[in-house]
């Protein structure tokens, strides 16, 4: 009798299983789902219009017509000026807090704001950039206004992944170092940074789809002309604005998803480029 | 000699015992004089008064149970103790006849001269060539066919060169533990010390390896100083000239190591000896 019992037990068992692991997949499936299925749609309606003209020509009509050659030019410099700001002060911070200060309340409380920072809704920031570096230093709308405030948004990305890479790096390979007769600058330089480059190149990668992807912020620092820029203190336009520009003013159907196309792909390239440097790295 | 056996003693040449009895005769130059030595991690004093002199181109063995403070004293001898916060040292540590503890003394210089091999065998995760060069091109050295050369002799005298010559710039983990722990050992004689540490070198390696890096000891102290941390006795017994005995942060007894395993002065040595405690 108690044969029949513990059959009817096992049924139910692995019946609970199945059906549990068939939600599971699904909500995979789901996840997945909606990837490919805003990737798809974007590339799908704007991969065709990407063309030679697009990528090299000036936008004419206010974006009706032409191409995109102006806007993808200012968008590289302004993530450009973020990244070459950001990097040195984020690295630099990073090694300050893991390697030279000691774990007592000051270093508690930087540390806390600089989790603050890095919550702080992008709009904020603009705000910001706009009142300071655009009004009060007087820089005007200008890339240099866009990479500044750019920058104070990814520094903490950058700063945490680089100390999380920094921590990893086991104690012995620095106490192997300095009995050799190197300095702790030599040691950090030499030693310690290097094995840090798949985790600081991945707080760069973060760092970079942020800065592509900022639109509110870029608006109220960068502006937003079409020209071509010439210098660090001109006006100029980045992807992520033109496409809502183009998509608010309802300007034209076809340049806007081929723009969206564009920046999706671009965010591929990077992360694609990112995991290949990031695995040749990880090996020596 | 006449030496009376108390217990079993590793065979030790001929040539050895008459040149350590030679040496104790002639006067002997002194690599580290240590007096009244005491440390403190905060409350706790891991070294009591202790007083040492460690010989040149000998291999000095520190034997005492876990925890009784030697491989913090053998840490004090190149300041790498001075990593650790809370710690406080008095007395006196000369070295060559200087005060290493003084503020004027040359971390570096100190650093360079005494060497020191880790438990855990630590390359950098670089190529066998890179972890070799690392430490003479920090002190300055450019010349490319000087760092070939370097590498070469430290390869060799450490038994590795054969085994690794065609292989110089894979990566240095790729090698078994006790490859790794010589190639620490060859970039530690790449900056031409005077001395090497060796805080229980092979106590994470099987007995192949083992063996073959006591082989090395030998060698090497004809051409540096040896100080040898290890818990195992009969380690010290096969590779040391001199023990000497720790215990509970005091040390209790140095001496040649044939006497420390013949014929101990202090009871405790000869207790630990004989395996009644530790």
């Amino acid at each position: 009798m108690s044969g029949v019992n513990t059959d009817r037990l096992k049924r139910k068992k692995s019946a609970a299983n199945g059906v549990f692991y068939g939600v599971i997949g699904l909500l995979a499936a789901l996840t997945l789902a909606c990837l490919i299925i805003i990737i798809g749609f974007i590339l799908v309606k704007g991969l065709g219009n990407i063309n030679w003209e697009f990528l090299s020509q000036e936008p004419r009509r206010m974006g009706r017509e032409g191409g995109i050659f102006s806007v993808i030019v200012g968008t590289i410099w302004v993530t450009l000026v973020s990244i070459v700001i950001a990097t040195p002060i984020g690295i630099a911070s990073a090694i300050y807090f893991t390697e030279y200060s000691k774990e007592g309340r000051l270093v508690k409380v930087i540390r806390f704001f600089t989790e603050v920072l890095a919550g702080i809704p992008s709009i904020i920031f603009g705000l910001f950039g706009f009142a300071f570096f655009v009004v009060f230093l007087g820089m005007g709308w200008s890339v240099i206004s866009g990479g500044l405030t750019l920058s104070m948004m990814i520094l903490p990305t950058l700063t945490r992944a680089t100390e999380e890479s920094l921590k990893t790096v086991p104690m012995s390979y620095r106490e192997g170092s300095l009995s050799l007769g190197a300095t702790k600058w030599q040691t950090i330089v030499k030693v310690v940074l290097p094995c840090c480059r798949p985790g600081i190149l991945t707080g760069l990668i973060l760092g970079i789809g942020r800065a592509i992807g900022e639109t509110a912020a870029i608006m109220l620092t960068v502006g937003g002309s079409l020209r071509l820029p010439s210098s660090l203190f001109d006006s100029t336009r980045t992807m992520a604005v033109h496409l809502y520009m183009l998509a608010s003013e309802g300007l034209s159907e076809e340049k806007t998803y081929a723009t969206a196309a564009l920046l999706i792909i671009i965010v591929l390239i990077i992360n694609t480029a990112a995991n290949l440097i990031g695995k040749k790295l990880g090996t020596l | 000699m006449e030496q009376t056996v108390k217990l079993a003693m590793p065979e030790r040449s001929q040539e050895q015992a008459a040149r350590k009895a030679a040496a104790e005769k002639a006067g002997m130059e002194k690599k580290f004089d240590i007096k009244k030595l005491n440390l403190f991690y905060g409350a706790f004093q891991a070294l009591i008064d202790v007083d040492m002199e460690i010989y040149a181109n000998r291999v000095t063995a520190l034997i005492g149970p876990s925890g009784c403070g030697k491989s913090t004293f053998l840490r004090t001898l190149n300041r790498m103790n001075d990593l650790i916060e809370g710690i406080r040292i008095e007395g006196s540590i000369q070295f060559d006849g200087q005060e290493i503890y003084d503020r004027s003394y040359d971390l570096i210089t100190l650093r360079k001269k005494v060497g020191m091999v880790f438990q855990k065998p630590n390359p950098f995760p670089k190529s066998i060539y890179e972890n070799i060069v690392y430490g003479p091109r920090i002190h300055g050295e450019k010349d490319k066919t000087k760092l070939d050369a370097i590498v070469e002799r430290t390869l060799k005298e450490v038994a590795l060169w054969d085994e690794v010559k065609d292989r110089l710039d894979r990566s240095a983990t790729g090698l078994s533990g006790g490859q790794q722990q010589r190639l620490c050992i060859a970039r530690c004689l790449a900056v031409e010390p005077e001395v090497v540490l060796m805080d229980e070198p092979t106590s994470a390696l099987d007995p192949v390896a083992t063996s073959k890096i006591e082989g090395l000891l030998e060698q090497l102290s004809e051409k540096y100083t040896i100080v040898i941390v290890t818990h195992n006795m009969q380690q010290a017994g096969r590779v040391s000239d001199y023990t000497s005995f720790f215990l509970s942060g005091k040390v209790i007894e140095t001496d040649l190591t044939e006497k420390i395993f013949s014929n101990p002065s202090n009871k405790k040595t000869e207790d630990y000896i004989t395996g009644r405690f530790g």
